[in-house]
């Protein structure tokens, strides 16, 4: 059957029209790829836009080394696939003090692996566009990001001082060492992204689906056991229960749930009548009640 | 956060088909600061059951630490993001809140209330289907309301929803919410708005937001939700003549050339015909490829890859269209502009204008009157202020394609950028094509250089004749173009005394007005020679760089240098017209060979030695090297 509503064509067309206008614009633009399922609709998109040629740009992935290592594969496999040449950037500093989430917590480590991790990235090559996956309806500080939004040389974002977005004439003028931060997803929700992705049959991480995994469970969260880095408490013995993940973060920071959920119909189905949103499963957002947005004024994604 | 209404028992599927009937209804809510916008769009999640367990969780501990609506919960503090506004309780930027009921998909912009981000509730309302305007019962119309609705009736908003707040304040009073409407349909009678609704409303205890409220049997109007999911969608989208502005020219190797961009009027069919609006040229869509795909047709708001039948010329910024029906192209026009920045716009300084996919530079020439937003009179401005709105002449560096902002939002409307701090400082509505250059549409040029000069059966060249003065170019060039003109070749002379009088005659001998002199005529015999004439040039054109550039801008084989080298003697001798000796007594200034220079040609086609021949002979050797070389 076709699960394809008007709806969803005006969300690719208007995304589509986002990705070209940047291509045209911008010297040096380049794709944010998080191997999520928001970089996954953003990806596919982009294929969309410039066929049959390949996007005019790479992907940027920031790995933290602390992602799930069947992402790792997927980001590879699908990199190859659109043609596009994949940059990955890990923090040197980082690496060298052994900065990881359990040792250093949350707020520090996404600080230093994903943030400044990725301001260096950004600065090594000269970057003057950013795509990235985020959506207005995924926090509240993000419901007032324009899709184009300005840089600072030193990546700050203003959120009083942002440029009136009128229309879908983007201002895309940056002076020497500035850049925009862009955001083609901008109006799609959590349920789009999804309807979207059965649509078009797009391929996702396994993780998102369900399945038998070794999980701990932490605060009532549950952790996944991914491989020998996950230092185990007294006591903890990983269980096998079937899980799965609705966001995809850096391993300990993003909690699995239990889900029987094993097609993308099923998912959607379980989206359907879900009761809780979406960033619940983030652990970062719980840190302070203005996180996102100070992380934002940092330089994060 | 999408929110949804679903019953376990539907099935996906179901579901799915369900949503592809819905329509999208994009609203923004406007008026004045503390008229409970923000506490509106909360009631409306929460009271449609549109809220996740852990939001309404962080909701009621938030509610709790504020207190500022006491034990209540203060729905405003699911949509004012940012640190500052919930610091302030005021709402700064524009928030987009997404929610879907069983019949309609919902994104609506929160707009600020503060007049100095009423850049902001521009921005919201230049996307909007339909304006909420919010009164507070006790303030009733304030300045911002009329400010707001007049915006939203300058930006083209269809539908306008009065919601009468806070009447839970005034007693539920019904008489309170006539004499506020009454006001409020006494300065919004010249608005031209496609519905308008009324609704008294408590945003605070819920009265007619999502259920009817019990306090007010009087009114028997809609809720403000029941309103939302009924107004007609002016599902007319696809109306209107074809339109596209070239976004993308995807060219991945010599055999595709798509030309991508999103359709901004109409619809197109593979075999349609469109012409590029600038150039006047024409192709038919050979495909509309995709990559599930070729498509059978697009549609306005689509994002597409157009190929052509014929190999045109188009790049970014140019507009595709219906060839009958074609839009503006013009480098003035008049235009309703909002002035979002705090440094005044003053007119005759130039800013960046960016239109569909083009930027050019562009001036405001003249402030034809400025709208005071309390009357919505028109005054006398000589510059314009932050959140001011004014009609205004424009001129741009280049012709650019538009229609009229009411006939079409996406090709009628532009920004306007600072050139120095890139901030885009406003926006702007055209109205229409001021006369000098409008409708002056550019037709491809079927007739074109190639075609005349079949015509006349013969090719076209300029004959450059140049040396000192009475050198003999003159007399040469004549006794040329006499035998051509024997010969039934179409020709026209240049010299000074055709030119200088008329078309140069604002140009005298320094070397910036010789050098201007110069351009001129040669410009002037390069339309010449695409009217296929033979085009005979006497001047005694000085300098080497501008008998170069008269050169470069021919084609090859199109510029023939005829130089009449005659001693500086022989020409003093002759002096036809007394000028060596009235240069020499000093009365004429800037005379070529006494003082001022004269740069010999060192390469042109014919040289003739004006000491020594006689006039016909020189011409005889211009007639050989013509024949020689196939001109004639």
């Amino acid at each position: 059957m076709n699960f394809r509503t008007d709806h969803l064509y005006r969300l690719e067309a208007e995304s589509i029209d986002i990705l070209r206008e940047v291509a045209a614009e911008f010297n040096n633009p380049v794709m944010l790829y998080s191997i999520g399922k928001d970089s996954s609709v953003m990806l596919h998109l982009a294929r969309k836009a410039f066929y049959p040629a390949p996007p005019p740009f790479p992907l940027l992935h920031v790995d933290t080394t602390w992602k799930f290592r069947e992402m790792i594969e997927f980001r590879d496999r699908m990199a190859k696939e659109a043609g596009m040449e994949l940059i990955t950037h890990t923090n040197p500093n980082g690496l060298k003090d052994n900065v990881n989430p359990f040792d250093h917590g949350s707020s520090l480590y996404t600080h230093v692996m994903k943030t400044e991790a990725l301001k260096q990235a950004l600065d090594m090559h000269g970057f003057d566009a950013a795509f990235g996956g985020a959506r207005r309806d995924e926090e509240k500080s993000r419901a007032k990001e324009r899709i184009f939004s300005f840089r600072t040389k030193t990546h700050g974002w203003d959120p009083k001082n942002q440029r009136p977005e009128l229309w879908s004439i983007f201002n895309t003028r940056v002076k020497s060492g500035e850049s925009i931060r862009v955001f083609p997803l901008s109006n799609w929700t959590e349920l789009d992204i999804w309807q979207y992705i059965l649509s078009e049959s797009i391929s996702m991480v396994p993780l998102y689906f369900a399945k038998e995994r070794p999980v701990v469970t932490r605060d009532g969260q549950l952790i996944l056991v991914d491989d020998e880095r996950l230092p185990l408490n007294d006591g903890e013995i990983p269980e096998k229960r079937m899980v799965r993940f609705r966001t995809l973060g850096c391993y300990p920071l993003t909690s699995a749930f239990e889900s029987s959920a094993a097609t993308l119909e099923d998912i959607v189905e379980e989206m359907l009548i879900a009761r809780t949103s979406e960033r619940a499963g983030r652990l970062i957002d719980h840190d302070e009640a203005a996180s996102m947005e100070k992380k934002k004024k940092e330089g994060y994604f | 956060m999408e929110q949804v209404l679903i019953t376990p028992q539907k099935t996906v599927s179901e579901y799915l088909q369900q949503q592809s009937n819905k329509s999208l209804l994009r609203f923004i809510t406007c008026g004045s600061v503390d008229d409970g916008k923000s506490t509106l769009i909360g009631r409306l999640l929460y009271d449609s059951k549109l809220l996740f367990d852990d939001q309404l969780a962080t909701l009621e501990r938030e509610s709790k630490r504020r207190s500022s609506g006491g034990e209540d919960i203060d729905f405003s503090l699911l949509v004012d993001g940012l640190e500052a506004e919930r610091e302030q309780g005021i709402t700064i930027d524009v928030a987009y809140r997404f929610f879907t009921t069983d019949k309609r998909k919902f994104i609506v912009a929160d707009t600020p209330g503060h007049e100095q981000y009423t850049r902001n509730m521009a921005t919201g309302a230049s996307s909007a289907d339909l304006a909420v305007i919010l009164v507070d019962a006790r303030k009733g119309i304030l300045q911002q309301t009329r400010r707001h609705s007049f915006i939203a009736s300058l930006l083209g908003v269809q539908h306008v929803v009065l919601a009468i707040n806070k009447i839970d304040l005034v007693d539920f009073s019904e008489r309170r919410f006539a004499e506020i409407l009454e006001d409020y349909k006494t300065f919004s009678s010249g608005f031209d708005f496609s519905t308008f609704q009324a609704i008294p409303i408590s945003a605070k205890c819920g009265d007619n937001v999502t259920l009817p409220s019990e306090n007010m049997h009087w009114y028997s109007g809609p809720t403000l939700l029941d309103h939302l999911e009924h107004v007609s969608v002016d599902m007319n989208r696809n109306a209107g003549p074809f339109r596209m502005p070239v976004q993308w020219v995807n060219r991945p190797n010599l055999d595709f050339r798509g030309f991508a961009g999103t359709v901004a009027g109409g619809t197109v069919r593979p075999g349609d015909e469109i012409v590029v609006a600038k150039s006047g040229k024409t192709s038919r869509i050979a495909s509309i490829v995709s990559m599930d795909g070729d498509l059978p047709v697009a549609v306005a708001g689509d994002a597409v890859t157009l190929t052509l039948v014929d190999e045109i010329d188009a790049s970014r910024g140019d507009m595709f269209a219906s060839p009958q029906h074609r839009p503006e192209v013009a480098d003035q026009f008049a235009a309703h502009l909002i002035w979002m920045e705090e440094q005044a716009m003053h007119p005759g300084r130039s800013y960046l204008l960016k239109i569909g996919r083009k930027t050019v530079t562009a001036t405001v020439t003249e402030i034809k009157h400025k709208v005071d937003v309390n009357t919505f009179q028109n005054l006398a401005a000589k510059n314009l202020e932050l959140n001011e709105i004014a009609f205004c002449s424009f001129s741009l560096s280049e012709p650019v394609a538009f229609d009229p902002y009411e006939a079409n939002k996406q090709t009628g409307s532009f920004i306007l950028i600072d050139r120095f701090t890139n901030q885009t400082v406003g926006a702007g509505m055209i109205w229409f094509a001021l006369r000098r250059s409008s409708n002056i549409h550019w037709q491809a040029l079927d007739v074109d250089k190639q075609a005349r000069s079949m015509q006349k059966q013969q090719k076209p060249v300029v004959l450059w004749f140049t040396g000192l003065s009475g050198s003999g170019k003159s007399t040469v060039a004549n006794l040329v173009e006499k035998r051509l003109c024997e010969m039934d070749k179409h020709t026209m002379l240049l010299d000074g005394d055709n030119v200088r009088h008329g078309l140069n005659r604002d140009l005298g001998f320094t070397d910036s007005d010789r050098v201007e002199n110069i351009r001129r005529v040669a410009e002037v015999s390069k339309l010449f020679v695409e009217a296929g004439l033979i085009t005979l040039v006497s001047f005694i054109s000085p300098f080497k760089s501008e008998r170069k550039m008269a050169r470069e801008i021919l084609e090859a084989g199109e510029f023939v240098e005829i130089f009449v080298n005659t001693s500086i003697e022989e020409c003093r001798k002759r002096d036809p017209k007394g000028l060596y000796a009235k240069a020499d007594r000093g009365e004429l200034k800037n005379f070529t060979g006494v003082d001022a220079m004269y740069e010999r040609p060192e390469s042109a086609e014919v040289v003739l030695y004006g000491d020594e021949g006689r006039p016909e002979a020189l011409a005889d050797q211009v007639f050989n090297y013509l024949e020689q070389k196939g001109y004639l």
